[in-house]
């Protein structure tokens, strides 16, 4: 049984409006060509698999709303990447939104998250 | 340089012209946040990858800013375009001013 | 009841135990969940097995009376002791012993006889859970199960042997390890050493068993033990996988699942393809199958009690019947098969005078058990244990399903602690948490057994508490499940902002340090002589 870590509380939500404001440059961001794959329940909160792909990104910055920096990381993507999609793994301190923004190709900006739940350890069967 | 640090690549040897190819990475960091504390109290110093590159012959595939929210021993997963025969090359910029790369080369079949 | 033991056995005999009308042309022998659990014992099922969301009410979450109502079953008869709670300490005495390999191998060879070519298979929890298999590594059951000669297996708790150790043990098993979830944690690609399935040609028909191991094994257990491997429930490689072997000309399909009960039965909902699904992990045994959609899932129980026989009807490719038995496994009943009774001899030999040693006694009303969502005797026992030997105000001790029953007046022998808390990272930590803090621990684990989607019930029972009461109503959502936190030796409220003492075991963490539990909870015994706990009542439950 657990005592895995305290999950911390997101009390960043200025610096993530600050991150996004930086990464929009104040544009309206909308719905539409983003997709975050990430897991409803991680196994273990130090390394979450999350994928994010749009069909006509040229750079996604992901967020991790709850994380003390909410900062992740942000993917621009070259002249042969054959998709606008990555994954990578990520640290999640707690139970919280992951949340990715794309700059699309006409210039705007498209926005989606996913909760993950993150446990601090539960008891065999 | 930081002690241990060992990228490793997945690359497919051989494709077709034009075929599209996935590409898998990792590279062994313990990716300190900057967050934690050690026994005595004093907080650990940010030392982490903060840059990861994959070009194919000059050509860039993806450019990736990590934040200390990558988990130990980055891993990152995309798909590349292989127009020709030629190398990709993988690049990870520490903090401390390292810079590892490895290469690979692909054939056309 | 006033069983005595002759009446009880008189109108049973192992041929009765065993009666089946042999049926179709495939038959599947399921055992699960033994937890090294090598010789007769004793298990008492649970009084409290709550479901929620869509399983409210539904089996395995049906108990005592109500479960022998469900199923036609006589208060008293020897299916009221195996599968229920209710008068357990006097059946017990009547019907006597449970388990014991070497019954399960003569009902194994039995089958056998019946159908020579029956699969045997098993569902995990198997190398972990006993003195013997802690000091062998689980090598004394490997040697046991090897000489039932089974046909494939999947796992759980084998992994908190360590990786290292596991993949020895797989690497020389004379049959199939299997896991379509059980993937290299570094390049997220199925791991190697597991395959996801595997063919067999039984009774002229194409059989494909997948294996689906416990889907969270790093929150459940400690993932620092296995770091290689990532599991998860991958229920659309599940739909792959199945697929795959459809295309091979699979004509049956089996999965050999450790998911737990609502979990398959989730998956079964969502996978399509899947025939039978042999179910692990929640220690459920039902007299009959549960269906989803096509799928039949059969549930086994634990600890050596029951063995399932599944005899199917497959034609063109299709499965057209079947017929079922949940075969309880009364020691005293069914004779031992003495060729693996020698092979547990042998494990047992090196360590026979310290398994044997008695520690303390139960008084003459003092049954101890652990089954239950909140709370069982053992656990209370194993609370105040922590509470008085590690001098903390509060103990905490992990809802885990495993472990034997000691009935009353019966001696308490080093064998007995060890059934109840034999683990490889059993240490018994003492640290300060706040108020708050555990707040946050029993809504996370209250969470993990009461969320209504069953994907997210990731663990065992409810973490079992010593020195503290308090109130839970299921139906609410994680955070406001707990309210009315009680200090009971003060009975004061929990202030969030204090620290307490806390004693506990089976921490996940690495590095947790402090003396063995089954050493703290010997020392308890031992200083208290007979035992005789107090009834808990300290956990309110409502909204169930
Ligand atoms: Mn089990
Ligand atoms: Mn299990």
């Amino acid at each position: 049984l657990l005592v895995a870590g305290l999950p911390k509380q997101g009390a960043a939500a200025a610096t993530s409006d600050e991150l996004i404001a930086a990464f929009t440059g104040g544009a309206e961001v909308g719905a539409g060509d983003i997709k975050l794959t990430a897991p409803e329940i991680a196994e273990n909160g130090n390394t979450v698999p999350i994928e994010v792909s749009s069909g006509t990104a040229t750079e996604i910055l992901v967020l991790a709303m709850g994380n003390p920096t909410p900062s992740v990381a942000t993917f621009k993507f070259g002249t042969l990447a054959a998709s606008r999609a990555a994954s990578t793994r990520i640290r999640l301190a707690g139970t919280q939104d992951v949340v990715a923004i794309a700059k699309l190709e006409d210039g705007s900006f498209v926005k989606t998250s996913s909760t993950v739940k993150v446990t601090i350890g539960g008891c065999g069967g | 340089m930081a002690s241990g640090v060992k990228p490793r690549v997945k690359v497919p040897k051989k494709a077709a012209a034009g075929e599209t190819i996935t590409i898998k990475t990792l590279i062994s960091h313990k990716m300190e946040s900057g967050q934690r504390k050690d026994k005595e109290g004093n907080v650990i110093p940010r030392s982490i990858i903060n840059r990861f590159t994959c070009d194919f012959n000059g050509e860039n595939v993806v450019d990736v800013k990590l934040e200390p929210a990558i988990s130990t021993n980055p891993y990152f997963e995309f798909e590349a375009v292989v127009p020709e025969a030629g190398e990709f090359a993988f690049t990870w910029y520490d903090d401390d001013g390292s810079v590892y790369d490895t290469t690979k080369k692909i054939a056309i079949e | 009841g006033n069983w005595s033991r002759l009446a009880a056995q008189q109108s049973l005999s192992q041929d009765k135990l065993l009666e089946f009308d042999t049926f179709g042309n495939v038959s599947l022998i399921h055992i699960t969940d033994i937890h090294a659990q090598l010789v007769p014992h004793y298990f008492r099922e649970p009084s409290v097995n709550i479901g929620v969301g869509s399983n409210k009410g539904a089996v395995p979450h049906v108990t005592g009376a109500d479960f022998r109502k469900l199923y036609g079953i006589d208060d008293g008869s020897h299916s009221a002791y195996a599968l229920t709670y209710n008068d357990f300490s006097s059946l017990a005495k009547g019907y006597g012993n449970i388990g014991g390999m070497d019954r399960v191998s003569t009902v194994i060879n039995a089958i056998r006889a019946d159908r020579p070519d029956a699969l045997l298979l098993d569902g995990g929890d198997t190398w972990h859970g006993s003195y013997t298999c802690y000091q062998s590594q689980g090598q004394d059951m490997v040697n046991v199960m090897n000489a039932l000669k089974p046909d494939a297996m999947t796992f759980h708790w084998e992994f908190t042997l360590g990786s290292d150790r596991v993949a020895e043990i797989v690497e020389g098993l004379p049959f199939a390890a299997l896991g379509q979830n059980i993937f290299d944690a570094e390049w997220d690609e199925p791991a190697e050493l597991f395959p996801p399935y595997k063919f067999f040609e039984r009774g002229g028909v194409k059989i494909a068993v997948i294996g689906q191991a416990f889907p969270y094994m790093p929150i459940a257990n400690p993932g620092w033990m296995f770091p290689e491997y990532s599991f998860g429930i991958r229920d659309e490689r599940m739909q792959e996988m199945v697929d795959e072997v459809r295309s091979k000309g699979a004509e049956l399909v089996v999965c050999l699942s450790h998911n737990g009960f609502d979990v398959d039965k989730k998956m079964a909902g969502k996978v399509t393809g899947i025939d039978v699904i042999l179910s692990g992990h929640t220690h459920d045994a039902l007299p009959e199958p549960v269906l989803i959609g096509e799928t039949i899932i059969v549930a086994s129980g634990s600890t050596g009690k029951f063995v399932s026989r599944v005899d199917l009807d497959v034609r063109d490719g299709r499965m057209m019947g079947f017929r079922h038995k949940l075969i309880p496994i009364l020691s005293d009943v069914i004779a031992p098969d003495p060729i693996v009774t020698k092979v547990i001899e042998e494990q047992r030999a090196p360590h026979i005078d310290a398994l044997r040693e008695v520690i303390g006694k139960t008084a003459d009303d003092q049954l101890l058990y652990r089954r239950g969502n909140f709370n069982g005797t053992w656990d209370d026992l194993i609370c105040d244990a922590l509470i008085s030997e590690r001098e903390a105000d509060i103990a905490l001790s992990p809802g885990v399903r495993w472990g034997p029953s000691v009935l009353p007046g019966q001696d308490i022998t080093r064998e007995d602690i060890w059934n109840v808390t034999s683990m490889t990272y059993g240490q018994a930590y003492r640290t300060e948490m706040t108020g708050e803090f555990l707040h946050v621990v029993l809504e996370d684990v209250a969470d993990n057994l009461f969320n209504p989607d069953p994907y997210y019930q990731q663990g065992g029972d409810m973490v079992r508490v010593g020195g503290l009461g308090y109130r839970i109503d299921i139906s609410k959502p994680q955070g406001d499940r707990i309210t009315e936190m009680t200090l009971l030796k003060t009975g004061e409220a929990i202030d969030p902002a204090k620290s307490y003492q806390v004693a506990g075991w089976a921490s996940v963490n690495e590095d947790t340090e402090g003396p063995q539990i089954w050493d703290v909870v010997e020392a308890h015994i031992a200083k208290q002589g007979t035992i005789s706990l107090d009834p808990n009542n300290s956990v309110k439950v409502v909204g169930a």
